[in-house]
């Protein structure tokens, strides 16, 4: 049969490569900065814009979605073309991916230091950013599918079945999630309210980690593992159930983040069942990677890549089992809200995401520049020094987790918390943190290294944007072709792998999301909750835009001593307006669910002293200081616009009080002054009622207040 | 889907389609022929440009 001569596209892998060491190199730094933050809090050097609130959030959406996401692009379209022996079905398709990504990380890189933040994790990025990133996904998938589509090999290899699977999830994903109301530009609220927001999150949350940091680079494993080794995957059959089973049962494991929280037991029942299970098609798809190596490992002593690629795998593996086991609940226990999670996350991340993308560059760039690698004995002091810098990264903070949660839990012979001033658990940690900040700067310098020996190969070598290539044109199929497998029926059926994969990850989020939404009693309303007023809206809003989320849970979990240490355990009617929810995932800081409580409440000096200078009043604190706060204004323009959005989403406020809330705010914003001002006076504070420390005052006053009026009430009533 | 009568059929539904679908799934894969599976398996390897570089 005649060939058809084309060219594949290297020019765009290039591109997303550079892009994917540029971002990384980046995303790595702030990781860095913010890990020494944790030991010299004065390193956001006193400014707003550098202060850990804000750059934790950069320095995750940078790694997961500048540094691994262009990872995915670079490994995606390199594999598909040759995969499917093709060129990209559109040159200009594939810039615009190209430039519109890099655009939504500049924009990312812009709005979160400035403190424009939705709070969701991993989907801090406002409602235009939301939208743009939903135009430039769906920009990947049309020439995703419509190279798919001009192929000319028939049968989808398994790799492409988890591209698939990544595309049309992640947008899913996002497009439920996003739903939010924008009340001006750069800001919103999210649809959905407490539990079911936390719900809706945390389905995200986890599947993003499942959708965009898994599923991709599975493919791209099914894809550069055997190019590496030169031989076939392990178990061809194997991939197939290990696809399928993992795109099914990723798809529920989202409450295991919110166990013991007010979320309804049922669900996370389902968040625990399922997580456990995965643990059959994550252990398959690493035996499958590793097996492949099978009879070559020998290999693995001289290639860099394979190096990188099976510690890569075995992260995966470790990652994978202590994900299911952190899913049971007596495991939770311990290590949500500790440094446990930020170790368990790093495993995966520096390992399996970080070590599969280094192990894919040293792959590419001397194919793509027709040479050899610069050098092999820097690349592998890369693997080396990346792998202690793991090792130092975690189990310092394995090591700083379990303490700090034994801390929390230990009580004297009396029945009293053992260490009830919550900083006494954070200062015994910060040697740990010190361990961590060096693990990662060893890792950090084996990236530089490799940078080096990246710009080097490049050099030495001359680039090919066209890589010629020839192959026969896709034969017609006679109309009735009977005689075959009906699974390889699918493959070829890019669509109906599509829709397939649709229906498999909707199943789960349907079936979790459904009853928390319309079965009304799991969510039994409190009659004493009330809407927030219109100050305590604005300093929510501050509270938001700082990031306390960050470090601050509001969540606390029913047992003893944390209701000893914080008041009594939260309840699901308490947050029915709370949008979005603030539940957070890490204690940095303590609980401030309780904050306004009879039994925590401190006066409002105490709190504007605190977010001053932290250290002032709770020496040895590590919580960064917030004087901006003290200057800045609360915009009162938007207090309408605010209680209008709340209203549209059902917050029960009148109707006509949008337009008279801001005499609510003057009027509260003034007791607090009044309240605090001949304290602050004599230390030598100016106090202005409208300065944005009034409104986070307010609001951290109102936590946790409404729940002792129902609880007096129904005493009263009792009686 | 008011109240919490009747979310049984959940579970049960779950469950069924669940079960099914990884019965069905385990059927297919394992009725697949094996020189179909080794075509499959070996595609990424069919690149003819591919240069051998240890690295």
């Amino acid at each position: 049969m005649q060939v058809e001569k084309f060219s594949y596209d290297n020019n765009i892998v290039r591109m997303f490569g550079n892009a994917t060491i540029l971002w990384g190199s980046i995303g790595m730094l702030v990781g860095l900065l913010v890990a020494f933050q944790f030991i010299f809090p004065s390193l956001n050097f006193g400014i707003e814009y550098t202060s850990f609130g804000r750059v934790r959030p950069l320095h995750t959406n940078a790694v997961i979605f500048a540094f691994v996401g262009n990872g995915i692009f670079a490994g995606v379209y390199y594999s598909l073309q040759r995969l499917l022996k093709t060129r990209m079905y559109s040159d200009l398709l594939s810039k615009i991916n190209f430039w519109g990504w890099q655009l939504i990380i500049v924009s990312a890189v812009i709005t979160l230091p400035m403190g424009f933040t939705t709070s969701k994790e991993y989907a801090e990025l406002e409602w235009p950013i939301d939208i743009a990133i939903a135009v430039i996904w769906v920009v990947f998938g049309w020439n995703l599918f419509a190279t798919i589509i001009k192929r000319r090999e028939r049968h989808l290899y398994v790799a492409i079945w988890f591209y698939i699977a990544t595309f049309v999830t992640v947008a899913v994903l996002h497009i439920v999630n996003s739903f939010e109301l924008p009340i001006s530009f750069m800001k919103s609220y999210s649809w959905y309210a407490g539990v079911q927001d936390a719900l809706v999150q945390w389905w995200y949350g986890h599947n993003a980690v499942a959708f965009f940091l898994t599923t991709p680079y599975l493919g791209l494993m099914y894809y550069f593992v055997p190019k590496a080794a030169n031989r076939p995957v392990f178990s061809y059959r194997l991939s197939i159930i290990h696809f399928w089973a993992l795109i099914f049962l990723y798809i529920w494991a989202g409450p295991h983040h919110l166990l013991y929280t007010a979320l309804p037991d049922w669900a996370q029942s389902l968040g625990v069942v399922f997580s456990i299970m995965l643990i059959a098609p994550s252990w398959g798809g690493m035996i499958n990677g590793l097996l492949t190596l099978r009879g070559a490992w020998d290999k693995v002593r001289d290639s860099a890549v394979l190096k990188f690629m099976v510690v890569a795998i075995t992260a995966y593996g470790m990652a994978t089992f202590e994900g299911p086991m952190l899913s049971l609940k007596n495991v939770s226990a311990i290590a949500h809200y500790t440094d446990w999670i930020v170790a368990h996350v790093h495993v995966g991340a520096l390992g399996w995401n970080g070590f599969l993308t280094f192990g894919m560059l040293y792959f590419l760039w001397p194919r793509l520049f027709n040479t050899k690698l610069y050098s092999m004995k820097l690349a592998n002091f890369h693997f080396w020094i990346g792998t202690l810098g793991i090792l130092f990264y975690a189990i310092p903070l394995y090591w700083a987790g379990f303490t700090q949660s034994q801390m929390w839990n230990d009580f004297t012979n009396e029945g009293f918390l053992k260490y009830p001033n919550f900083l006494e658990t954070v200062t015994n940690i910060i040697p740990m943190y010190t361990y961590r900040a060096v693990g990662g700067l060893l890792y950090y310098i084996g990236v530089l290294v490799m940078i080096f020996n990246l710009v080097k190969t490049a050099k030495t070598g001359t680039f090919t944007a066209n890589e010629e290539a020839e192959a026969a044109p896709l034969k017609v199929l006679p109309p009735k072709y009977r005689d075959e497998h009906w699974h390889r029926w699918f493959e070829r059926k890019p669509t109906m792998l599509l829709i397939g994969s649709l229906v498999v990850i909707l199943i789960g989020g349907i079936v979790e999301m459904v009853p928390t939404f319309l079965v009304k009693s799991n969510v039994p309303t409190i009659s004493s909750v009330k809407p927030y007023t219109p100050l305590e809206l604005h300093g929510r809003d501050v509270y938001i835009s700082e990031g306390c989320n960050n470090c601050h849970s509001q969540m606390i979990r029913p047992f003893r001593s944390e209701t000893e240490r914080y008041g009594e355990y939260s309840k699901a009617g308490e947050f029915v307006y709370d949008h979005p929810f603030l539940w957070g995932s890490k204690r940095t800081g303590p609980d401030l669910a309780r904050e306004g409580s009879i039994k925590l409440r401190k006066p409002n000096s105490w709190h504007f002293k605190h977010l001053y200078d932290p250290r002032s009043v709770s020496p040895g604190s590590i919580m960064p200081a917030y004087p901006w706060l003290l200057f800045k204004d609360y915009d009162t323009t938007t207090t309408a616009a605010k209680i209008e959005a709340m209203i549209t989403l059902g917050v029960p406020y009148d109707e006509d009080y949008p337009q008279k809330a801001n005499e609510d705010v003057v009027a509260q914003a003034n007791e607090i002054v009044a309240d605090m001002k001949e304290v602050l006076e004599e230390d030598g504070f100016e106090v202005s009622p409208d300065k944005e420390i009034v409104a986070l005052i307010a609001y951290l006053q109102r936590l946790g207040v409404d729940i002792e009026k129902g609880t007096m009430s129904s005493n009263d009533t009792n009686k | 889907m008011e109240t919490i009568i009747g979310i049984e059929i959940f579970p049960i539904i779950s469950f069924l389609i669940f079960f099914i679908f990884f019965i069905g799934l385990f059927i297919w894969v394992a009725g697949m022929r094996k020189a179909e599976i080794n075509t499959m398996a070996s595609m990424p390897l069919e690149d003819e440009n591919e240069i051998q570089l240890n690295n």
